[in-house]
């Protein structure tokens, strides 16, 4: 199955910490920086909120691409917050890989409070980046297809 | 493609980020012998009137020494928009000004090195 | 099941211009659990508000989703609205439509189609809440200001005059700061000294301030309202309490070879010292690296001298731990480093000066004594030369995005008062913008053009060449006359960029407060919360927030006051009820939970369990939900699933994914 990267229209899951990259994509929107509508926000009270089960489902239910946003190391605003995130990411995203789920689907990014640009510039190219690799396949429920 | 799309490409320089400053003008060797001045290239690139930047002198009496370069404050670079309407001009004209052969001949003592090394830079295409 | 009543904002034609909220309204009813939608102008208002009142109790609602505006902006808003019309407020679940949707995205279709998720992902979520109930926590009432210039000075006399214990932290051997080094300040040319030592003196005096000098905060635990801080004396050597400021020891001291950073480095000061003649408290420090006793053993002149016995060799490092209910930062800034500004030639000429510096040279404390001359060979200038913007709005690595703000307004002070005072001195200034928004401020700046002739010109400086006669050749720009100019002169002063003080990001750190690209410190919200950090109980004053001037820094340093008043006049805050809580069913007793936990906020207890039937004795995870921030770092790390975080629950998080997948 191939489908043209211009009509594929990826599904994108982002885990935002409410602290900072929420705050920067709220930033990016009173500041109007653009970024495609494929990416859809999910509020988390710090990134080592997000469970690795939480991504593993996302991509099970069909999901395209899932970024993680939260603070710039050292900035947690719960201290350590961040570093469990990043270290639990780096093992999981291997593991992803392993099976399947190239690296360029998944991804942390560090957008503090005041880089509305960064988030919306983050956003453009993970979303171009996923629309270059296509629909993911590998984790797909097949229950969940029609 | 036009002429002052064809110039921003080739320079990779986007003019609407100059504020104005005139620290190029004030970096330049040749100021006083150029008829448009550094600063005003990147308003001639902004208005879209590059036949006249085409047709200055100042294409000719750039050194090429990359003072308006470096010390730009905004990464505006106006050095590198002459630097490509020289290019363009060059390509329309078809031929080079000079060949390496010509340049042993004209070449005295007091010629500063940096102005070879810009004259190389600017004819070698 | 629940009743769940979904409301989109159009927020003006703010969403509703490309997102097409009629559509958002009638998909909602196709959610399961959804028995009410509705769209209104703006959701916010009054009438808004008593909209959703109202269907509350017709309908009777037990969930609500509101798509509008971020969380950030109107959660609280929306859920004491839910809670007057007697629902829990956590009941309440935003979808952003505008930050995150429509102001982002120009395709109505697009637009809508994404708000369409928004919305499901908020129902989804909805769905499971459960009501939650707010905790209490004490408030210590005391307040911590860190930085003692001008900023942490006024927020802490406010504070203090409110009645609330303020203790003031200042890394230097004397409060005063950037503006004790000031000579005269805009646009009335008031001595800046003789505004500020009031100020200092009253602080000093103050029943309810405390000053720790030669002091830095080195570890900060806990949270709004009880924050704990260990700050590091300094080892002065000299007793405070002993010393009675004579300054013979000053006099005395063989070692007299440092730079004097209160000078700028412009000359040279003693081994032990006051860096200024006001300083409070008037006690010398002694500098070790300079110090012949210290470094060799030998010496001990101070000692000697001293009449009041108050030279001790032997002091220490003290450190002190307090509690504070809030916390104050104001850590200033400085002027950055030119070493990337080889064009200027400072550092090869000494006539070539920083703004900062000529103030030191203009006052009569400085090291020329007030008198106007060349740092190279002490003579009179007769033309001196300022460049504006060094370093302010430059986009690469060399310097620094903003305008500093303040550097017009100084120059024009600068050029007055030595017109005014050497009518034969000829100054000019090299400018690219004229920036004087400000009471009285381009009054000022006029006056200096038309009554004491300084002679702006609107372009650049290319570069300064000292010349082998002492004097520099400045090349430069006449935009508005198309020329450019070559210039010979005595003296450049250079209008320096201006920088966050570079602790801050340390102290940022230890606050975990958040920070931007440039160090400045971030507002919780650029507008309607300018002096607050988005960490509760931090809160920011003068220029670690943005370059400020003095009128602007002493009117921010009494907002911060204000809000650390209203926060200290709390007898009890109300704490996030978004806690963890362990399942005992599921609990194992590992202990990874509380290893990752930042607060200790997870002990562990032994106790009888009715596994459906099996009683037993069980040691369980137990949350104590004053200490516990919400983080949820433990419910990731628990490898039996038994911990989970109200309100960000597993099961909500997963529903979200589910609906935005879907």
């Amino acid at each position: 199955m191939s489908v043209k990267s211009e009509d594929f229209r990826p599904v994108i899951v982002a885990f935002c910490c409410n602290w900072c990259s929420y705050a920067g994509a709220d930033l990016a929107g009173s500041s109007r920086l653009a970024y495609p509508a494929d990416v859809k926000i999910i509020r988390v009270p710090c990134s080592c909120r997000v469970n690795p089960m939480f991504i593993l489902r996302a991509f099970e239910k069909g999901a395209d691409g899932v970024i993680l946003c939260g603070c710039h190391p050292g900035d947690c605003h719960y201290s350590t917050g961040n570093y469990y995130a990043r270290r639990r990411m780096t093992m999981l995203f291997s593991m992803l890989d392993f099976i399947g789920v190239e690296n360029g689907r998944t991804r942390v990014e560090w957008v503090s409070a005041a880089e509305g640009v960064k988030f919306s510039e983050t956003m453009n190219s993970f979303v171009a980046k996923i629309r270059s690799l296509g629909p993911n396949v590998r984790l797909g429920d097949l229950r969940c297809k029609n | 493609m036009n002429l002052c799309e064809e110039i921003r490409l080739v320079s990779g320089v986007n003019p609407l980020k100059c504020m104005k400053c005139g620290k190029c003008s004030a970096s330049c060797p040749s100021y006083n012998e150029m008829d448009i001045k550094p600063h005003q290239f990147v308003s001639y690139v902004q208005a879209g009137d590059i036949e006249a930047l085409m047709a200055s002198k100042s294409i000719e009496k750039c050194l090429g020494c990359f003072a308006c370069i470096e010390r730009c404050p905004r990464g505006v670079e106006p050095g590198k928009l002459l630097d490509a309407a020289r290019q363009v001009l060059i390509r329309q004209r078809g031929v080079s000004m000079l060949t390496p052969d010509e340049i042993p001949e004209l070449l005295d003592e007091e010629t500063p090195q940096q102005l070879l090394m810009a004259a190389f830079r600017k004819y070698r295409r | 099941m629940q009743r769940i009543g979904v409301f989109v904002c159009h927020c003006g034609s703010n969403i509703a211009a490309t997102v097409d909220v009629e559509k958002v309204a009638q998909m909602a009813l196709q959610e399961q659990g959804v028995v009410h939608a509705e769209d209104y102008p703006y959701m916010c208002s009054e009438a808004g508000q008593s909209r959703i009142a109202a269907a509350i109790k017709e309908k009777g609602l037990t969930g609500i989703v509101v798509c509008s505006c971020s969380p950030r902006m109107h959660e609280a808003t929306f859920r004491k609205c839910a809670e007057n019309a007697g629902i829990n407020p956590y009941m309440v679940e935003i979808a952003n439509i505008r930050e995150h949707c429509s102001w982002i995205h120009k395709d109505m279709t697009e637009a809508t189609e994404k708000a369409v998720i928004l919305m499901r992902a908020a129902v989804a979520k909805v769905h499971l809440n459960a009501p939650l109930q707010a905790g209490e926590s004490t408030v210590t009432k005391r307040a911590l200001v860190i930085g003692g210039g001008i900023a942490g000075i006024q927020t802490a006399i406010d504070i203090a005059d409110a009645g609330y214990k303020v203790d003031i932290v200042e890394k230097t051997p004397s409060i005063g700061g950037r503006m004790s080094q000031l000579d005269k300040t805009f646009p009335t040319l008031d001595c800046s000294a003789c505004i500020l030592t009031p100020k200092m003196v009253e602080a000093a005096s103050h029943e309810n301030i405390t000053i720790h000098t030669y002091s830095e905060v080195e570890k900060v635990a806990g949270f709004v309202g009880n924050f704990t801080v260990d700050i590091r004396k300094k080892a002065r050597y000299v007793d405070i309490m002993k010393c009675t400021g004579c300054g013979v020891c000053q006099e005395k001291c063989p070692s007299k070879k440092t730079p004097n950073e209160f000078n700028r480095g412009l000359n040279l000061r003693s081994a032990i010292y006051t860096p200024f003649a006001q300083a409070i408290p008037n006690v010398p420090v002694i500098d070790t690296e300079a110090c012949i006793k210290f470094k060799t053993g030998k010496c001990g002149v101070c000692q000697k001298v001293c009449q009041a016995g108050a030279i001790d060799y032997t002091q220490q490092d003290e450190i002190i731990t307090e509690k504070y209910g809030a916390i104050v930062v104001a850590t200033g800034f400085d002027t950055i480093k030119l070493d990337k500004y080889g064009e200027y030639a400072y550092g090869q000429s000494k006539d070539v000066i920083t703004s900062l510096e000529l103030e030191r040279v203009m006052n009569a404390a400085g090291p020329t004594k007030g008198h106007l001359e060349r740092l190279s060979d002490g003579r009179h200038p007769k033309e001196i030369v300022f460049i504006q913007c060094v370093g302010s709005r430059c986009s690469d690595d060399r310097g620094k995005p903003y305008c500093s703000k303040i550097c017009c307004m100084y120059t024009a002070k600068h050029a007055m008062l030595i017109r005014d005072k050497y009518p034969d001195v000829n100054v000019t200034v090299f400018y690219i913008d004229v920036r004087t928004p400000g009471k009285n401020f381009d009054e000022f700046y006029r006056r200096a053009v038309e009554e004491y002739g300084v002679n702006y010109i609107k372009g650049q400086v290319g570069k300064v060449l000292p010349q082998a006669d002492g004097s520099l050749l400045v090349q430069g720009v006449d935009l508005l006359d198309q020329k450019q100019i070559v210039k010979k002169a005595d003296m450049v002063v250079l209008a320096t960029a201006i920088e966050p003080n570079p602790d801050v990001r340390k102290i940022a750190t230890m606050l975990t407060a958040s920070i931007d690209t440039n160090n400045f410190l971030t507002e919780a919200h650029p507008k309607l919360r300018p002096v607050e950090s988005p960490t509760a109980g931090v809160f920011l004053s003068g220029v670690c927030q943005g370059p400020k001037d003095i009128p602007e820094t002493v009117a921010q340093a009494g907002a911060a006051a204000v809000k650390v008043i209203g926060l200290l006049a709390k007898d009890k805050l109300k704490t996030n009820p978004c806690t963890a809580q362990a399942d005992e069913l599921m609990c194992n007793g590992c202990s990874q939970c509380a290893n990752v936990c930042p607060y200790g906020a997870i002990s562990y207890e032994t106790k009888l369990i009715n596994d459906h039937g099996i009683r037993e004795d069980r040691r369980v995870a137990v949350v104590n939900s004053a200490l516990c921030q919400g983080c949820g770092a433990c419910t990731v790390t628990c490898p039996s699933g038994a911990m989970d975080l109200k309100g960000f629950s597993n099961r909500q998080i997963l529903a979200e994914v589910d609906a935005i997948c879907r």
